[in-house]
């Protein structure tokens, strides 16, 4: 092995994601705004020679985003690509605290995908978008040959509207801050590994895909201190606050005995072997709230549709910077790492 | 979940840490044989809430780790072959051979599939019958019945498209060859639970008789370690050895009879290579004159170039427990989970891989002068 | 590379088992203990179970386990 190779890995949203953004894409396309790092690039309609390395607030911010979604299978319990291709998009939007509003769509297809499969598919982003209050405005359909695509890929890329007042990134967490979980975690991974081969349960679990941007305006109406937020796709929630704590410069504390997740999500990652702190969430976001805020804040996310079960798990700590912890549940503490490599089953 | 949770209660484990901490003990060094320990232990942070005098040794109960290269080299040259779909656990995709490893052979193309059972992999035969579809068999006691199992399912079903790699290792004969190298001092084991639910509690005798070192048997919940801890401290500080079960739950004297039998239906016990170790005399188990014709090394031509280990890895070592990675040049510096060079690195139980991923940033962690979770009261109000 | 769960074993057909954990269902070889019966917990590794769980001794040792939470009075 001479020749260093893409390895799936490099997808995982975990360590190597971020090594190969870190070391390919970003030293060729660096800028200001791509280095905030967030779900969203965050700017104003201006020409970009004169924006700032340190973000004005102002009143005509927008934030732009892009997504692709390969998945397979394209259909499982609780969702499918369409509606994670809108979910996915409105929600990184919805993380730096913009109004999502107006969607991008390509569809990458490979020949021989069922008409009625497509149909379905984007009868669901339908949906979403409905659900989301965001338009699909623009699109593009290509078709390529049998193998060179497993089925259907989706982009969708998005634009939001952000107000004046909002400074939320990842980079922006504040010691002292509570660490809210909007629910249970692990969900949507477990879903999607589940619906394919060879890891068959007889239950089926449901994923859970959703817009979280109507919750988010909710929190964003309850307190201007939410300083930092995310949703812990790829990687999980570990991947999700190491990211914010090497943004941020700070340290997470987590309780793991704080950590909301449904039983048979638990159950699953024993016999698979997996950590489900790992595990993808399309529906879940993470918020480092002022203290004196963070109970209200939990409140107001409980009300909302897809908040039901949200919880503080911990705190911003000055230090370790860049690393989080966990106390466990017999009194131990560990380092919590970044997804390394993908996850495989295993019965180590 | 049942008879899991109840192993996890958070008062129970402060109550058995205050009683491990109460104990007057000099020095002592407890050896985890098992890879699945040592990740347990981390993930629970039981090191950190032990006495400074109790150290906690890795011993080499990491089937990924101890396959030696050439191996590894073996069940690539076979994965190449566009004839065979070559299946195995998902802990071997990433495990660097002499020259390449499984996960990068399958980025240029090769047919290699992750199952979470053999059985999977029978099914993938069964609907491949065109295909030679080889199981990459690893794994110790807890595992080879697993691989004995669906070789005698498939001779039943006449399947006769599925072959075996078998590497296949005991652990007992490795304990032995690890007292008799008198590289580490050793003061007691914790000896694999789910190894004992097969092969029962018997196969350790000889280290309590012959070495004197005591031995307990023990589950992988935080509550049942440290347990076994407490039990290893009465029996160190009685001096009276012997071999204790904790995981009474699972582990009879006598293990399971009927997976032992399907062992030595199926597979003759061997001398084997372990990386690090080297030869240990009867530690290995290859399949009996009986199923030869499903044996991989017999069925395929296998050629590959002579392996050769990555320069300044000192996996060997560690795997005998004689150093800590720290004490490995490449740790943390050129060998990374997502760069490894040694196996010890790459699997999730490897000794490298859980000092990196839990341990090693906790130990920067108590430089930095920060205030550290473990000492400071994390305020959450419920 | 010993990973094993507890699981109730839910039917049995021949050697094939439903069992269950946390709610979740699914097939596992009863090939290595043969003669557990549905109600029992056995353990699960890499599809198989491996050998039964003693519930007599688990309730003892949890039992052991409560004690000892109490000693801590809370």
């Amino acid at each position: 092995m001479r020749k260093a190779r893409i390895i799936l890995g490099h997808g995982s949203g975990g360590k190597l994601s971020h090594d190969l953004i870190e070391s390919l894409f970003m030293p060729r396309f660096i800028n200001p705004i791509l280095q905030a790092g967030d779900d969203s690039a965050v700017f104003p309609l201006t020409d970009s020679d004169r924006i700032s390395k340190r973000r004005q607030l102002s009143e005509d911010e927008i934030a732009f985003t892009t997504d692709s979604y390969v998945v397979n299978p394209l259909s499982w319990p609780g969702g499918d690509i369409g509606r994670l291709a809108v979910c996915g998009t409105v929600n990184d939007l919805a993380m730096v605290g913009a109004t999502p509003l107006y969607l991008s769509a390509a569809f990458v297809i490979e020949e021989g995908l069922p008409i009625s499969t497509l149909r379905r598919i984007v009868t669901s982003m339908q949906r979403a978008a409905k659900e989301a209050r965001v338009k699909i405005v623009a699109g593009d359909t290509k078709v390529v040959e049998k193998g060179s695509a497993d089925g259907l890929f989706i982009n969708t890329a998005g634009v939001g509207l952000l107000s004046g007042e909002v400074k939320i990134s990842g980079s922006n967490a504040q010691p002292g801050d509570m660490v809210i979980v909007s629910g249970t975690i692990g969900d949507h991974g477990i879903a999607v590994l589940s619906a394919r081969e060879g890891l068959t349960f007889s239950n089926s679990f449901k994923s859970d895909v959703a817009p979280l941007n109507h919750m988010v305006d909710a929190m964003l109406r309850t307190s201007h201190k939410v300083h930092a937020m995310r949703d812990p796709t790829r990687g999980g929630l570990a991947t999700t606050l190491n990211e914010i704590a090497r943004q941020s410069k700070a340290g997470i504390c987590i309780l793991e005995e704080q950590i909301p997740i449904r039983e048979e999500v638990a159950a699953a990652c024993e016999i698979l072997g997996y950590d489900p702190l790992y595990v993808a969430n399309e529906g879940k976001l993470v918020a480092c709230v002022a203290p004196e805020d963070a109970e209200r804040m939990v409140q107001v996310m409980r009300k909302a549709r897809y908040g039901h079960e949200a919880t503080i798990i911990g705190e911003v700590l000055s230090g370790p910077k860049g690393r989080v912890i966990m106390r466990t549940r017999v009194g131990g503490t560990r380092i919590v790492d970044m997804l390394t490599g993908d996850m495989l089953p295993r019965i180590c | 979940m049942r008879f899991i949770d109840e192993f996890r209660n958070s008062a129970a484990g402060r109550g058995l840490a205050l009683r491990i901490q109460e104990k007057k003990v000099r020095p002592t060094n407890l050896m985890e044989v098992c890879g699945t320990h040592t990740v347990a232990i981390f993930k629970h942070g039981i090191r950190q809430i032990l006495p400074e005098k109790i150290n906690l040794l890795s011993g080499p109960g990491c089937p990924v780790c101890v396959t030696p290269n050439a191996d590894i080299d073996k069940a690539i040259a076979l994965a190449k072959n566009a004839q065979v779909i070559l299946t195995t656990f998902g802990d071997m995709m990433k495990v660097p051979g002499s020259y390449s490893s499984l996960s990068q052979v399958k980025a240029v193309g090769a047919d290699i599939r992750v199952v979470y059972s053999i059985l999977d992999a029978l099914k993938i035969a069964e609907n491949n019958s065109r295909k030679s579809v080889v199981f990459l068999g690893v794994g110790f006691e807890t595992t080879s019945p697993t691989t004995a199992s669906a070789i005698l399912e498939a001779e039943r079903l006449g399947i006769d498209n599925f072959f075996f790699l078998s590497v296949h290792k005991l652990i007992p004969p490795a304990m032995r060859a690890l007292l008799d190298s008198d590289e580490v001092h050793i003061d007691g084991f914790i000896c694999p639970g789910h190894v004992s639910t097969i092969i029962g509690s018997q196969p350790y005798e000889f280290i309590p008789r012959e070495y004197g070192i005591p031995c307990v048997i023990a589950g992988f919940e935080p509550l049942d370690i440290l347990q076994a801890i407490d039990m290893l401290l009465e029996q160190i500080s009685a001096e009276e050895p012997r071999v204790d079960i904790q995981y009474r739950r699972a582990v009879r004297k006598e293990g399971n009879p009927i997976a032992l039998k399907y062992l030595s239906t199926v597979f003759d016990v061997t001398d084997a290579r372990w990386r690090g170790i080297g030869i240990i005399p009867k530690s290995g188990l290859k399949l009996g004159q009986r199923y030869e014709r499903v044996d991989a090394d017999c069925a395929f031509k296998i050629v590959t170039r002579p392996p050769k280990e990555a320069a300044g890895c000192c996996c060997g070592d560690i795997l005998r427990g004689v150093s800590t990675p720290h004490e490995c040049g490449l740790f943390a510096k050129a060998c990374t989970p997502e760069h490894p060079v040694g196996p010890c690195m790459v699997s999730t139980e490897g000794t490298c891989s859980v000092w990196y991923l839990y341990e090693e940033e906790g130990e920067a962690l108590s430089q930095t002068g920060e205030p550290q979770a473990n000492n400071k009261p994390v305020t959450l109000k419920e | 590379m010993c990973l094993a769960v507890p699981v109730r074993v839910l039917q049995i057909d021949s050697l094939e088992a439903l069992v269950e954990v946390g709610g979740l269902a699914r097939q596992a070889s009863i090939m290595l203990v043969p003669d557990v019966q549905v109600g029992d917990y056995v353990l699960l590794h890499a599809g198989f179970a491996i050998q039964k769980l003693d519930e007599k001794e688990a309730e003892e040792t949890i039992r052991l386990f409560e004690e000892i939470a109490e000693g801590m009075g809370d």
